[in-house]
């Protein structure tokens, strides 16, 4: 019996090697593709648009070569290991430097671990660009639960806390016993937990985007389940005096648009029931990605329809990270993310429990075209140890992946004082 | 009133309205459509089950499986289009679009025209049972006084009207054009009737009284008062100053507004977006319906438990064989753009308005709250059965209503 524990819990390496049935199946669906009529606006307002959607359909069903991505991933160390019940896979690179700095990035929605992969030889070996000996990273990028080549979770519980958890297991199965994590997007909230549960070894985290917003801000986002005294944008302008970040409205507007996003609500109210268009039609579920947020959909438009790719967002990119999500069929447990983050903070705010301290060292780097432009003043309130807070002048939602260069310099500049 | 257009006043409106032909039309899938649609269900790629054993994450995979398998297999969607083609159907241009519609005209000279439209994820075929009792009353346990001519336009980019090509197709821009199709067919004088997206427009209609429309009746009235609506926007609870009538329906709005909103927030802001997955996937498309079928019918979310399994598979096969999932979207996107929600309280000042209020309807409307945006309530019933498709599920209670709405203007 403990051998088939030692087995599951083992980490073990990891190819990818995705049947030829399973790639021409979706040429043929995408070839097949029944389109709407187009949309009646000549912007995104509507929408993805049917030129952006179709040239990717047109690439993706024959130019695009899934072969090389998956050669890509395969020419990186990957392992995979069973962590409380669910099969995590991660991406394994150890800096030859000794006295690397041992890094855990986590990828957000609807990314993946495609979306880190430039990051990856800045990060370990910078002496190869541009970068010191001494700023050398061991990267560990795993795959969240439901994501990718990670497991998917057969029952509920499986938001950010517990994914945290996992993660801590993870380094300590690793060996790492002093270590960092980073984290954008829902690695983002990922990370902050992993920081407020503090494990052991775990020194200091950075962000790029601010998930954790003062309680009392989160507290009005979702005040309808609970009473209150005053109506929503009431309360969250009197949470945010009390963040000290009253002096801050576009930032205070822009978290209640992100809150209202059509993805956001339906993946969190309903992730099965868009589930079955994400798993079932490949355009549906490329159109679907696409639409997270204006800028990064203006971006890839144009590596689509101008051959003008910002940073790392060209086409091959965009495709890999949509390929993967469509070739492991999971767009539906990966929805499910936004569901359970629903679900705890609703359970948190019902039981009046605040999330743990956090007194953890914590860097944070606003890109200008994230969703929110976090004030400093709001990261300071719940981030009281914040050891570094800088605004870079490009990139946005999807830093690792737009600025892998600029991104690297963040990350050598963030944690120089915690080696 | 004796009968509601004369001759006299027909030719009258001939003369003058007369710039649109009105053509025939029936219904005729081609074969190799259907063939096709068989060949996709077949195809389809399953999720894994959800993680929770109740519908709290969308429609349980193990449901709209078997609705799926039995829609590639035993349907048969040659059985709708027959009594749809039994039905006199036309099309004509109204305002660049072309507008289908079914007219049924009664065999009582007295019967009264009226305008029925239905609403999103809905059809015309929501509207079949109720046409022989309202046409035929007699023959329906009503009488021949109570008798309606119908006319059942087809809604712009649903089914087998045209699919608009600019912006601009709001409740407003839809009731002028369904205003002018009544004119055109020589019904001077008639009363309009909707659930949903047909009870927006026909009290947008009413709010704009147009000459000839004598009354509206509606199964879902906009009634919530513009200070209650800035409670609910803001997510609050019940303020303390309702009844416990309007606290009832207060917390159903909120509870519609909190769980049961991300369609609409999706069709709102990114109507082409879900259009894609809506135009490839026969399963995409059935489970984004489905789940209102569940969620809006008075069935405790088993939907099976009021409709059959051909009649809901012919709305939503209605909508993939006409590739209107997008388009029929978009009616979203246009009254997110005019401003002001579903449930918002319209200012009908003078004209006549009925309401039924079915009991699991979104929500239940309070009757005082219809009192201080309808200025003439001419009838208001609370029934015991029935939801948001109230044609659909209680046929006979819904005609009662209709017949019991529109009494008073017969005289």
């Amino acid at each position: 019996m403990s051998v088939t524990i030692e087995k599951a819990t083992a980490v073990r390496p990891f190819r990818v090697d995705i049947p030829n049935e399973a790639v021409e199946g979706l040429q043929r669906r995408v070839a097949a593709t029944r389109w709407p009529s187009k949309e009646l606006v000549a912007d995104g307002s509507q929408g993805v648009q049917l030129a952006t959607i179709q040239a990717l359909a047109r690439y993706w069903a024959t130019d695009y070569d899934w072969r090389k991505a998956e050669a890509k991933l395969n020419a990186l160390p990957q392992f995979k290991t069973e962590i409380d019940g669910v099969e995590i896979h991660f991406i394994h690179v150890k800096s030859r430097h000794e006295n690397a700095l041992p890094l855990l990035i986590t990828h957000g929605w609807p990314g993946s671990v495609f979306e880190l992969l430039g990051v990856i030889g800045p990060l370990t070996d910078p002496t190869a660009h541009g970068g010191k000996a001494e700023d050398a990273f061991s990267l560990v990028l795993p795959s969240l639960p439901g994501y990718g080549f990670s497991g998917e979770p057969a029952e509920v519980g499986w938001g950010p806390g517990r994914i945290a958890g996992a993660w801590a297991e993870l380094m300590n199965r690793l060996g790492y016993s002093r270590y960092v994590a980073q984290g954008g997007d829902q690695g983002a909230s990922v990370t902050d937990a992993m920081a407020r549960v503090a494990p052991k070894g775990l020194l200091g985290i950075h962000l790029n985007l601010l998930s954790a917003f003062p309680t009392a801000v989160q507290a009005a986002i979702f005040a309808g389940y609970f009473p209150a005294p005053e109506g929503l944008l009431k309360r969250l302008a009197i949470a945010l005096v009390a963040a000290g970040a009253d002096k801050e409205p576009k930032a205070a507007n822009a978290t209640a648009a992100v809150f209202r996003r059509g993805y956001l609500v339906e993946q969190g109210e309903h992730p099965q029931t868009v589930g079955y268009s994400l798993m079932d039609s490949p355009v549906g579920l490329a159109a679907w990605m696409l639409d997270h947020d204006p800028d990064s959909y203006a971006k890839i438009s144009h590596a689509f329809l101008d051959g003008a790719p910002s940073g790392g967002l060209t086409r091959d990119h965009i495709v890999d990270n949509i390929t993967l999500y469509w070739l492991t069929g999971t767009a539906t447990s990966a929805a499910r993310i936004y569901w359970e983050e629903t679900q705890g903070i609703l359970a948190a705010l019902k039981s009046g429990q605040k999330p743990p301290k956090l007194s953890l060292p914590v860097a944070f780097t606003v890109f200008p075209s994230e969703l929110i432009q976090a004030p400093r003043s709001w990261a300071e309130k719940v981030y009281p140890n914040l050891i570094y807070f800088n605004e870079v002048d490009k990139g946005g939602h999807f830093a690792a992946w737009e600025q892998p260069e600029l991104f690297s310099q963040e990350m050598r500049a963030a944690f120089r004082t915690l080696r | 009133m004796a009968g509601f257009a004369t001759t006299s006043e027909k030719e009258v409106i001939a003369t003058t309205v007369a710039d649109g032909s009105i053509r025939p039309f029936r219904f005729g899938a081609p074969e190799e459509d259907l063939v096709e649609l068989r060949r996709r269900i077949q195809a389809t790629r399953w999720p894994d089950k959800e993680t929770v054993s109740d519908r709290s994450q969308g429609v349980p995979l193990a449901k709209l499986r078997r609705l799926v398998e039995y829609w590639g297999t035993l349907y048969d969607w040659r059985k709708v289009e027959a009594t749809l083609n039994s039905l006199p159907q036309f099309i004509t241009d109204i305002d660049g679009v072309e507008i289908q519609f079914a007219h049924i005209r009664s065999a009582h000279d007295d019967a009264m025209p009226m305008l029925m439209t239905h609403g999103w994820p809905g059809s015309i075929i929501e509207l079949l049972k109720v046409i022989e009792p309202l046409t035929d009353p007699p023959a329906h346990g009503g009488a021949a006084e109570d008798a309606f001519h119908l006319v059942l336009p087809t809604l712009p980019g649903y089914g087998y009207s045209g699919k608009p090509r600019s912006i601009g197709w709001n409740p407003a821009r839809i009731a002028s054009a369904f205003h002018t199709l009544m004119l055109r067919l020589g019904y001077p004088r008639y009363v309009s009737q909707g659930g949903d997206w047909g009870a927006i427009i026909s009290e947008v209609l009413a709010s704009h009284s147009p000459g000839g429309l004598l009354g509206i009746h509606v199964n879902m009235p906009g009634t919530v008062p513009a200070d209650v609506l800035r409670h609910l926007r803001n997510f609050d609870p019940a303020p303390a100053e309702l009844s416990d009538r309007e606290k009832m329906a207060y917390d159903r709005l909120l509870h519609f507004y909190r769980d049961g909103f991300g369609y609409a927030a999706m069709m709102n802001q990114s109507p082409q977006t879900i259009g894609y997955a809506l135009a490839d996937s026969p399963a995409a498309m059935a489970g984004y319906y489905y789940e209102k079928f569940a969620e809006w019918t008075d069935s405790d979310g088993e939907p099976e438990r009021v409709f059959r399994y051909d009649e809901m598979l012919d709305a939503i096969t209605l909508y993939w064989l006409t590739n209107t999932g997008a388009s029929s979207s978009r009616s979203y996107w246009e009254g997110a753009q005019a401003g002001g929600g579903p449930f918002d309280a319209v200012d009908i000042p003078q004209l006549p308005v009925a309401v039924s209020v079915f009991p699991a309807e979104i929500y239940r409307a309070p009757r005082s709250w219809g009192e201080r945006s309808f200025g003439n309530i001419m009838y208001w019933n609370e029934v015991d059965k029935g939801g948001h498709f109230a044609a659909w599920e209680q046929p006979q209670i819904f005609c009662e209503e209709v017949r019991a709405a529109f009494k008073s203007l017969r005289t």
